[in-house]
């Protein structure tokens, strides 16, 4: 097949949030993933996407600080803050993160996970969904909302004498939790147990928890896997809205291909660790080393091969 | 209809019961207690005048034994579906007539309370001032200690979810620091009461920081261990603790100054009344139930401000808690230090009740009392560890009431001797029927439209 003539980047012009560089990550002796390099383009969806044990959810593991990357960069740049001298000025030094202009850099494979959410503002899900099953949906919610509101408690010295200042904080809270639970059409089961809800509720309640930390990038690891057709729509509908009216990137890692080409503005293809392709939807869908990847190699070739050893 | 129904299915089944099927099951466990009891009861050994063994066989006991085992067991397929679905239903009944007295809050909070200030006085009228002394300390101000603590190991296990095997030891610091303090610098029990709170949260933080990364069996065994220490440290430093011996003279609290004494300027001269020692004990019976209910109050409001709301996160869930930008080293730090704070306070008032204390009241028995009391009370429940608590240490003391079955027994017999006998069996049977504990629903700490009570199959117990 000859290839394809279409421009990779066509319509990606967008300026990064999240910049990986030679990112390598060894288990002992098995290299799970090797020197990958991309960038997360800013208020657009990117999908990560390759075979089963390809190193998508290591690469997400890295970016959120589950994982110790075992080499490499990983730079966030947040509310404007652009790739530029400031971040190799800032790799040389031992810190953590800086502020540049409105916004900061912040170096992810130095900072530990619960900074990393925090401070980086980089929320995620997990593949096998993790919600607080015993709290009730508007607890996940405000729990979600922990660090602005502990300190609107006083480090709970405020809210223990029940001041008006965190009272009316905590009401702010429960107005953004509901109006999150609003768009997802579960305000109705707010007092209902996390783990009494439906999967696909679950899975959104997930996504919308993650939300309401604030975030600048998202993280969703496998956000389609176990849903009908029509919770994966729905599921399309409240990631593009997530982009349009919230202005978060995203990055999202799904083996559901409706999913992927409808949704995504730019895909990564790895395979064993290495990116074999990246480019727009258009380019990934007609890129014959991805094809190969996903289906091994084409029937063609199969057919020649099986005609040579008839002979 | 349903109903004949029903008791057909059940003659049905009493006809096609296996009676020989039972005996054959009830003769082999016969067989298996005879092989049992073969190396353990049938010889009792002692040594004659020339340091020889001799086994004395006792047939007599092992017959008994066998006899009782197949009996039981016999009787137990015969009629045990029937007993166990009584059982079964009689603790669902238990259950759940004490879940709507959870919802009559208000009713049921101030009914409690009005009851427990009345305790000493009905204790004084129903005993009168001679017999309420042991009802007052022995009932009403032991259990109040372990419902305190129960309160402040709650925050840890329940809430937290971190399993602590260890609690006495803040125990221990808080009634070490008490002692101490007013033994070596003469302060008084007032000032005492906070600072033991002080030092114990300290020593929170302290076993808080090398656990944090532990989880499960591993915390479990690292607070064990620190349980230890404290209590090893104490009677080998004996130049400061004076050792096993303990330490006494604590002075006892006062009354705003005014001792409980005969003397002068006693409390009883002061307000111009008969002095009699049931004046001490209603003062320390008030103050420990001031205490408790100052834990409650107080674990109540932290579990709906964000600190307590991060607590049972990261009981739910370790890992959603840290991508979601929890510190999680604080929030266990927090948790370890005002369960410990708690449980300071309680060996503060420990101390200075009883003028004496010594590593013998510090020991691992006691920890595992306090974390059998939360267990069975519902992990996080605070009603619940209060009945608990009433129940197992109530109980205990109720042991000490059944003298009278020396009558039968004879005088070697001793009902206080059962006390583990009968705490294990009770935690036996709430792990077959309660496993949840007591209470096992969790109340939201949040509402928006309508309060409803979560099951407690959702709730996770943690595993740290």
């Amino acid at each position: 097949m000859a290839a394809p003539a279409i421009d990779p980047n066509a319509g990606l012009d967008a300026e990064p949030i999240l910049r990986v560089e030679h990112l390598t990550m060894r288990f002992g002796g098995l290299v799970a993933v090797n020197d990958l390099s991309f960038d997360v383009a800013r208020g657009q969806i990117t999908a990560l996407i390759g075979p089963n044990g390809a190193g998508k959810t290591t690469v997400f593991n890295c970016i959120t600080g589950f994982y110790k990357p075992s080499s490499g960069r990983i730079v966030l740049m947040s509310d404007g803050a652009l790739p530029g001298p400031a971040i190799d000025a800032l790799t040389d030094t031992s810190m953590r993160s800086r502020r540049v202009g409105d916004g900061g850099i912040y170096l992810l494979e130095r900072m530990p996970d619960s900074e990393i959410a925090a401070q980086a503002r980089v929320a995620r899900t997990f593949q096998n969904i993790r919600l607080f099953t015993g709290m009730t949906v508007l607890e996940n919610l405000i729990v979600a909302q922990h660090n602005w509101l502990n300190r609107a408690s006083g480090y709970s010295l405020l809210g223990l004498v029940g001041a008006k200042s965190f009272r009316d904080a905590e009401a702010r809270a429960v107005e953004i939790a509901v109006a999150w639970l609003d768009r997802i059409g579960l305000k109705g089961r707010a007092d209902d147990p996390a783990g009494a809800l439906p999967y696909g509720d679950q899975r959104r309640l997930e996504i919308v928890r993650a939300m309401c930390t604030g975030p600048v990038l998202l993280c969703l690891d496998e956000p389609a896997a176990g849903l009908n057709p029509r919770e994966s729509a729905e599921l399309n509908e409240l990631l593009l809205s997530i982009r349009d009216s919230n202005g978060t990137s995203l990055l999202l890692i799904e083996h559901d291909m409706s999913v992927v080409m409808e949704i995504s503005d730019h895909i990564i293809v790895l395979e064993y660790g290495k990116k074999i392709s990246d480019g727009t939807p258009e380019y990934i869908k007609n890129d014959p080393k991805v094809i190969a990847a996903y289906l091994g190699v084409e029937d063609e070739e199969v057919d020649d091969a099986a005609a040579e050893l008839d002979q | 209809m349903a109903e004949a129904e029903a008791k057909r299915v059940a003659s049905d089944e009493r006809a096609a019961f296996d009676w020989l099927g039972a005996l054959r099951d009830a003769g082999f466990l016969g067989l298996l207690t005879l092989g049992l009891s073969f190396p353990i009861i049938a010889f009792r050994t002692r040594q004659d005048l020339w340091q020889g063994l001799v086994l004395d066989p006792r047939w007599e006991l092992v017959t008994v034994l066998v006899a009782i085992a197949f009996t039981a067991r016999f009787c137990w397929l015969v009629f045990g579906n029937r007993l166990a679905g009584g059982v079964q239903s009689l603790a669902e009944r238990v259950g759940s007539t004490l879940s709507p007295l959870k919802s009559y809050t208000a009713t049921f909070r101030l009914v409690g309370l009005a009851w427990l200030i009345a305790y000493p006085f009905l204790a004084v009228l129903f005993a009168g001032p001679g017999g309420a002394l042991k009802w007052i300390d022995n009932f009403g101000i032991q259990i109040l200690i372990y419902v305190m603590l129960g309160w402040g190991l709650n925050i840890v296990v329940g809430l937290a979810g971190l399993l602590d095997l260890g609690y006495v030891a803040f125990y221990a610091v808080g009634a070490y620091s008490t002692a101490l303090l007013s033994t070596y610098f003469g302060f008084s029990f007032w000032l005492c009461l906070p600072l033991a709170g002080i030092f114990a949260a300290l020593w929170g933080i302290l076993l808080g920081f090398p656990v944090l990364r532990l989880r499960g069996d591993y915390l479990a065994i690292v607070t064990l261990a620190f349980g230890e220490i404290i209590r090893l440290v104490l009677i080998n430093w004996v130049e400061l603790t004076n050792g096993a011996a303990g330490i006494s003279g604590i002075p006892r609290p006062t009354f705003f100054g005014l001792p409980f004494n005969a003397s002068d300027e006693g409390f009883a001269a002061f307000f111009g009344l008969q002095f009699t020692p049931l004046h001490r004990l209603f003062f320390l019976f008030y103050l420990i139930l001031l205490l408790a209910l100052l834990t409650n109050w107080v674990t109540i409001r932290l579990r709906r401000l964000p600190i307590g709301r991060a607590w049972e996160a990261l009981r739910e869930d370790e890992i959603a808690c840290r991508s979601l930008g929890i510190d999680t080293v604080t929030t266990k730090l927090t948790a370890f230090s005002i369960g410990a704070m708690f449980g300071g306070i309680a060996g503060a008032f420990f101390a200075a009740r009883l003028g004496f204390i010594s590593p013998k009241s510090f020991e691992f028995m006691e920890s595992a009392v306090i974390l059998s009391i939360v267990v069975l009370g519902g992990m996080g429940s605070q009603i619940g560890v209060a009945i608990a608590a009433v129940v197992m240490i109530g109980g205990t003391e109720m042991l000490r009431e059944l003298v009278w079955l020396k009558a039968i027994f004879g005088a070697g017999f001793d009902p206080t001797q059962y006390r583990m006998l009968l705490f294990g069996m009770a935690m036996v049977a709430m792990m077959v029927w309660r496993p949840r504990g007591l209470i096992s629903k969790r109340e939201p700490s949040i509402v928006l439209h309508e309060k409803r009570a979560i099951g407690g199959e959702l709730v996770k117990e943690g595993q740290g």
